[in-house]
This record gives C-alpha cells, sequence and structure tokens, in this order.
C-alpha cells in the first residue's frame, strides 16, 4: 500500500503524521512525475483552495488526478479538499477537480474569530474531535453520495464510493479513526 | 483567550504552510495576489519600501481599506498593528481580521510591552530575529511567528541571518541539561516549561515564515530551504515590473523549493525585481523595534 499526500500547499505534512503513527508507506506528490506513479491512495490537504486548485494547473497535474479519482482511486479530502473535489461550489465560481456529487459553501461559518472545535458523531466510527478551521460545510449531497457526519444540522463528512470529505480536521486532533477509516477503504479496494 | 481558542489559531497557520503571504494595498491588488495563489494576504496602506521612503510615524490601515480588501478575496485577510498598540489591536479585532502582525514595519508605541496578546481572540503573528525574540512573543500569545528580515529592502540578508540564528539558537538548547535551561529562560525572559518544549520539539512550537527582503523566486526557495514553513513577500511583488508574473513565480517557488530544474524555468523573464537597498544603505533599522 502506498498514499500519495498532495503537498503543494497547506497542512500536509499533518496527514503524513497520522499515516506514520499508522504505519502506512507515503509519499510527497508536488510535480507531474509525482503524480504519474502507481499509489493506491490520494489525500489532499487542507489550506487554500484557490492556491491548491491553481497550482493543480499550473503544475499539470490536474488531468492526471482527477483521472486516477474518476477510475476510482481512492482520494480523501480535508477542508480545501473537500472543496477541490466537489462538484459545485455555492460561493465560488472557481470550480477544481469536480469529481464528487456535493454542493459546498466556503468559509461557511465565517472568519478566523467563528473556527471552533467540538465532538461530533461520524458514522461507522462514533464519536470523535473536529475541528474547524475557516472551514467550508456541504450544502447537499446527490446521487450515490452518503453524508457521514453532520454538525449543528450542517453535513461536515461524506462518501461518494472511492471519496471520502471532511469539511473539518482529523489531521490537527490526536484522533486517527478517520484516517483509519480511509486506510480500510483502500484495502477493502485493493482486494 | 482560552487555550483551545489558542489551538485554533495556531491551527489556522497550519493551514497557510507552504504559502506565500502577499502585502496589498487595494482590493485590486488583492485580486492579483489572490489569482496569482497567495494563501493569505496583509491588508496596507503602503508597502514596506514606501514606508520607508516616506518617512514619518507610520500607523494602522484605514478599517474602510481594510474591510474593502475582505470582501474582495475569499482567502484569509491580515492587517498590521503598531507594536504595544492594543487599541490598534481591538479595532482589527471588530473587524473579525484573520490574523494581526504586531509588526515592526509600522512605528512602535511601546518601547516596552508589546501587546499581551492572550487579551484577544483573533490570532497574531510577530516578527522575531533570534530564538528569545520568538520565545517573548510566543509567551505574549502569538500563535505564528516570523522572521523580521528587514522589510522593504529587497534584501535577503538579515532575514537568511534571523532564520540561521533561531535554528543555530534551538541546536544550542539540544546540549543543555535542566540547569542551564533554567538559566537561558531567566536570561531570556521565558518561563523554562517553554524552553523545554523547545528543547523536546526541535523547532518553535508554532509555524515560522519568513520575511523581510524576499524579492525573487530563489528568495522564496532560499527561506524554504533554511526551513521556513512559508514565506511573506511585501514590497517584492508589486513593486517589481510585472507583479502578476512574479507573484505566481514566487508561489510555485515555495512549492518546489528543491527542485533547481523548476526554480530555473520559474526564474526565466519575469521583469525587474524592485530595485532595493543594501544592508550599508539603510536609514531606518525596522529589525531593531521590538525586542
Amino acid at each position: 500500500m502506498l498514499v500519495g499526500v498532495l503537498a503543494l500547499q497547506g497542512a500536509f505534512y499533518e496527514h503524513e503524521k497520522a499515516l506514520e503513527k499508522l504505519q502506512i508507506p507515503y509519499f510527497e506528490i508536488r510535480q507531474k512525475k509525482d503524480a504519474e506513479k502507481d499509489f493506491d491512495g490520494l489525500i489532499i490537504p487542507g489550506g487554500e483552495s484557490t492556491v491548491i486548485g491553481k497550482l493543480l494547473k499550473d503544475l499539470d497535474l490536474f488531468d492526471i488526478l482527477k483521472q486516477k479519482i474518476e477510475n476510482g482511486l481512492c482520494v480523501f479530502g480535508t477542508c480545501a479538499g473537500l472543496i477541490l473535489l466537489a462538484k459545485e461550489i455555492l460561493n465560488d465560481t472557481r470550480i477544481h477537480l469536480a469529481t464528487m456529487d456535493i454542493k459546498v459553501k466556503r468559509n461557511a461559518y465565517g472568519r478566523q474569530i467563528s473556527s471552533f472545535e467540538t465532538i461530533g458523531e461520524f458514522k461507522g466510527i462514533g464519536k470523535i474531535p473536529m475541528i474547524f478551521i475557516r472551514a467550508p460545510y456541504i450544502e447537499e449531497v446527490y446521487n450515490d453520495c452518503e453524508v457521514l457526519a453532520k454538525v449543528n444540522n450542517n453535513i461536515v463528512a461524506a462518501r461518494n464510493k472511492n471519496q471520502l470529505v471532511t469539511s473539518f480536521h482529523p489531521e490537527l486532533s490526536e484522533s486517527l479513526l478517520v484516517h483509519k477509516y480511509f486506510i480500510d477503504m483502500i484495502l477493502k479496494q485493493n482486494k | 483567550m482560552k487555550q483551545d481558542r489558542y489551538e485554533l489559531n495556531k491551527n489556522l497557520a497550519q493551514m497557510l504552510k507552504g504559502g506565500v503571504i502577499m502585502d496589498v494595498t487595494s482590493p485590486e491588488q488583492a485580486i492579483i495576489a489572490e489569482n496569482a495563489g497567495a494563501c493569505a494576504v496583509m491588508a496596507l496602506e503602503r508597502i514596506p519600501a514606501d514606508i520607508r521612503s516616506a518617512g514619518g510615524v507610520s500607523r494602522m490601515s484605514d478599517p474602510k481599506l481594510i474591510k474593502s480588501i475582505q470582501q474582495a478575496v475569499s482567502i484569509p485577510v491580515m492587517a498590521k498593528c503598531r507594536i504595544g498598540h492594543f487599541v490598534e489591536a481591538q479595532i482589527l479585532e471588530a473587524l473579525e481580521i484573520d490574523y494581526i502582525d504586531e509588526s515592526e514595519v509600522l512605528s512602535p508605541a511601546d518601547d516596552k510591552y508589546h501587546i499581551n496578546k492572550h487579551d484577544f481572540e483573533v490570532p497574531f503573528v510577530c516578527g522575531a530575529r533570534n530564538l528569545g525574540e520568538a520565545l517573548r512573543r510566543i509567551q505574549e500569545g502569538a500563535s505564528m511567528i516570523r522572521t523580521k528580515g528587514e522589510p522593504g529592502t529587497g534584501d535577503i540578508i538579515q532575514a537568511v541571518r534571523h532564520m540561521r540564528i533561531i535554528k543555530e539558537e534551538i541546536a544550542m538548547l539540544n546540549e543543555m541539561n535542566d540547569e542551564e535551561l533554567k538559566d537561558y529562560a531567566k536570561k531570556e525572559r521565558v518561563s523554562f516549561e517553554l524552553i523545554k518544549k523547545v528543547q523536546e520539539i526541535k523547532r518553535l512550537p508554532v509555524v515560522n515564515f519568513a520575511a523581510g527582503g524576499i524579492a525573487t523566486p530563489a528568495d522564496a526557495a532560499l527561506m524554504m530551504q533554511l526551513g521556513a514553513d512559508g514565506v511573506f513577500v511585501g514590497s517584492g511583488i508589486f513593486k517589481s515590473k510585472n507583479p502578476e508574473k512574479r507573484a505566481a513565480a514566487i508561489v510555485k517557488a515555495v512549492t518546489n523549493y528543491n527542485d533547481k530544474k523548476i526554480l530555473a524555468e520559474l526564474s526565466e523573464d519575469l521583469g525587474g525585481a524592485m530595485v532595493g537597498i543594501n544592508e550599508d544603505e539603510i536609514k531606518i533599522i525596522m529589525e531593531e523595534r521590538g525586542k
């Protein structure tokens, strides 16, 4: 098993630490030749979606990664990663990979002063810490996309077959449960 | 400020890592910066190079300007207040600014105390030239540190010096036993617990960006190779001949700071860089402000 961590901007290091704790081999994707490698899962970290989205295009990673996801590569997007995977963004004209059947709202809670932490129920895992930093949430899921967590009635985690997204940051908390959930997705697919 | 708020504020800085924070003086510049790939913008009335040439007292920006920039972009917006000027910070907090830079670029308001940043909900970034300064700012509640460098000069030497000193001093802690650490803590006016933590994790306990004098993609990559988590670019972009192109190139250089081939491509045909001032030609030494 090998997981690629998109390392263009943002909190990719924190995801790498989580993978290390789970003893999962990983490598960083910073340019085209990295994206062309064979790997079993992709993590798109938090950061600024406008920056990562632009760099995906500028560095020629966009088409390769989009195609891999559409062909079934397991992908896990947190915060900005969720925005990058969404087919629809309510308050932005910039759409990025657009592989997941969700409609999202960027900076849905407002500016940094509204960032917060809570404990929430994640379907199939149980109660986990959820850290929201200038976070988006999912306004709507459609087709086969399944809601995995809600906080204050807003959707904050979802899964669409090979794609997993959270609007919070599991990589910033001590809990490894969401990363484990993602690794299980990869293992089941590889069977 | 409660502990969980402080953690959330440190977390926002983590999201900025590997990114470029750009100084902008208008909504139009903010949009250019966002489109070029800035991970945040610093809203200012004047960029440091112009503050230098204008002279006089330099203060917090007009809230109207800050609000217009907040409306223009979707990325985090930062703004500067004077060192020790906690009322300017209160005003910036009322604007729901995403990060306050308590900055030596502006004229200091207090030569004895920095702002007690624990009194605020919004996060602060502060400049530092050495480990003692960085830890004093963290102890006062800063959730992000940047090197001071020498702003508005286009000269990288001070930023390099400050980054190296911080690294060397952290390495030096490694050799110390608890008694020596206690002495060091006392000398630097910081708590033993904080020093001990730095010794353990072998880095600052918050995100550390490079700032001051970054003018080219190579400058940005240099600071990243020296261990910066990201960079601030002030005058270097909008004082250059082609801000859009230079800004985008610096963003890419920060992502691929270790790839000399990509850096060579990025450095090509950017138009004139800012002219800059050499270290020995500087009249106002901003890095001396706020120790």
